[in-house]
């Protein structure tokens, strides 16, 4: 008999990328340079986060036209977003073949209290997260894959690291807690019990989990590496920069070779100027993305 | 709700020990730590191959799942190309899965191989989109009689195969395992399952040509 869909294929998918980069991309032009760029995935997006940001107004998925574009420009998976609790749309990605869904904060929420039913799909999901009680919830909707919130479209890694960083303290946390205070535990972290569990067994989480939201050099990306990320997202950092070829062939290199600082130095030469970056706490609370559906 | 293989180890390992084999996995992106964790729980040595320094005092080499349009770049950009044909030169076994097929592949449909080392002719994504990705049970005589779980990625396929290649399995009509002399190649993803076989099968090999 033969099985789709099974969580393990979904989570396998998310397995081979490892250690890659998966870059936005805006039409089938940039997913080409992408391809030839060593990225991994692309995400297609109707606008980069950065640009998002600058518009205002509701940010929805992209038009299928522009998704079916992208994915018979290039041979590599096909991601795309969907808003979160937006069902509807992700029915419509996943009957149009992208390969995977980002159920994002990056788009203008559909439900401001639930998430997406990702276990009814067959399609992969990877969703954002900011601490390890989000993470785990999202898998307990059936996510296959993680990310770091960050503050997409801003440049500015701060928000990555910090969400990073959160989630692996709290991974320390539980595998240092006694078994018979997991149950407390899991209360205050705002996550399901079994997961904890699962968290305490691997000392790790059970799903890959990339650093996203504000990356923009090859140095961000090493640096999100060394932190722990299983590989990154790199949104406007791109196609915002001056450029975006020789960038992007730079951030896929530093992200393999993230803990050798001599070839960090090599590919992080004349790379000509990074896109513009926001200080975070200029941001009012509305245009910070990372509080939408937590 | 998270699904773990609960098959153990199977007993087909006719040698006592294979704690003496360094074998390497190609760590350029892809599926690395779960194939050293399987050649780790079959007793030997697993290590991450970040540079072709590394290739010449291994005894195995596997090459993972991944993106193999990123796996090819970069590896020709840091000329592992020789070092990785030279081991294979050497008699040494190598073991792609997937992505890793592709690199291995004589013929690669739609694209240049990279490698070159196997005749068989591969075609990528030939199941289709992640979405008709899927996992089934294998017959594959070679590990014994008990089904071998076949987790299928967005993964490739043989086409066909050239004189002196043996069919390890078929999922259907289609060739999913192969093996050229001290060559194996899988569409399918044995770091994915608990079900040790296939790598205590290439570690046989390793043992064989280690002496």
């Amino acid at each position: 008999m033969v099985e789709r869909g099974t969580f393990r294929v979904k989570k396998g998918m998310a397995e081979m990328q490892k250690g890659g980069v998966i870059m936005d991309v805006t039409n089938h032009e940039q997913a080409k340079l992408a391809e030839a760029a060593g990225a991994v995935a692309v995400m297609a997006l109707e606008r980069v986060p950065a640009d998002i940001r600058a518009a205002g107004g509701v940010a929805r998925m992209a038009d299928p036209e522009k998704i079916l574009r992208i994915m018979d420009a290039v041979t590599i998976p096909v991601m795309a977003k969907c808003r979160i609790g937006h069902f509807v749309e992700a029915q419509i990605l996943e009957a149009l073949g992208v390969d995977y869904i980002d159920e994002s904060e990056v788009l203008t929420p559909a439900d401001e209290h639930y998430h997406i039913n990702k276990h009814k799909f067959t399609v992969p999901f990877v969703c954002g997260c900011r601490d390890l009680g989000e993470a785990l919830r999202r898998i307990g909707e059936g996510a296959a894959m993680l990310r770091t919130k960050g503050e997409p479209g801003t440049g500015n890694v701060v928000e990555a690291v910090r969400h990073m960083r959160g989630v692996m303290d709290q991974i320390r946390l539980v595998q240092n807690t006694l078994e018979e205070e997991l149950m407390t535990l899991s209360r205050e972290l705002g996550a399901p019990y079994e997961l904890v569990l699962e968290v305490k067994r691997l000392g790790a989480l059970p799903v890959v989990n990339f650093a996203a939201g504000g990356i923009a050099t090859p140095a961000d990306a090493a640096l999100m590496m060394q932190l722990g990320a299983d590989g990154v997202f790199v949104g406007s950092g791109i196609f915002k920069s001056k450029d975006p070829e020789k960038r992007a062939r730079a951030i896929v290199e530093a992200t393999l070779h993230y803990d050798d600082p001599e070839h960090l130095a090599a590919v992080s030469r004349g790379l000509g100027e990074a896109m513009p970056g926001i200080d975070i706490t200029l941001l009012t609370d509305a245009e910070r993305m990372q509080v939408r559906g937590v | 709700m998270l699904e773990y293989e609960g098959k153990n180890a199977s007993t087909i390992f006719k040698s006592s020990s294979f704690k003496d084999l360094k074998i390497g996995v190609l760590a350029i992106q892809g599926a690395v730590s779960e194939h050293m964790h399987s050649i780790e729980k079959c007793g030997a040595r697993a290590v991450a191959v970040r540079n072709s320094s590394l290739l010449h005092d291994l005894d195995g080499l596997i090459i993972p799942g991944g993106e193999s349009t990123t796996i090819g770049r970069l590896s020709r950009l840091y000329g592992f190309q020789d070092g990785i044909c030279a081991l294979v030169a050497s008699g040494r076994p190598a073991l792609g899965t997937c992505a890793g097929l592709i690199l291995l592949a004589r013929e690669v449909e739609n694209q240049d191989p990279i490698l070159s080392l196997m005749s068989i002719n591969a075609k990528r994504n030939a199941f289709g989109r992640q979405r008709e990705s899927f996992e089934t049970d294998l017959h594959i005589p070679v590990l014994g009689e008990e089904p071998f779980r076949g987790v299928f990625i967005r993964a490739p396929l043989i086409v066909s195969v050239g004189e002196g290649v043996e069919i390890l399995g078929r999922f259907q009509e289609y060739i999913v395992a192969v093996r050229e002399k001290n060559l194996i190649a899988t569409a399918f993803h044995p770091e994915l399952t608990d079900d040790l076989r296939f790598h205590g099968y290439f570690l046989e090999m390793a043992l064989q040509k280690a002496g």
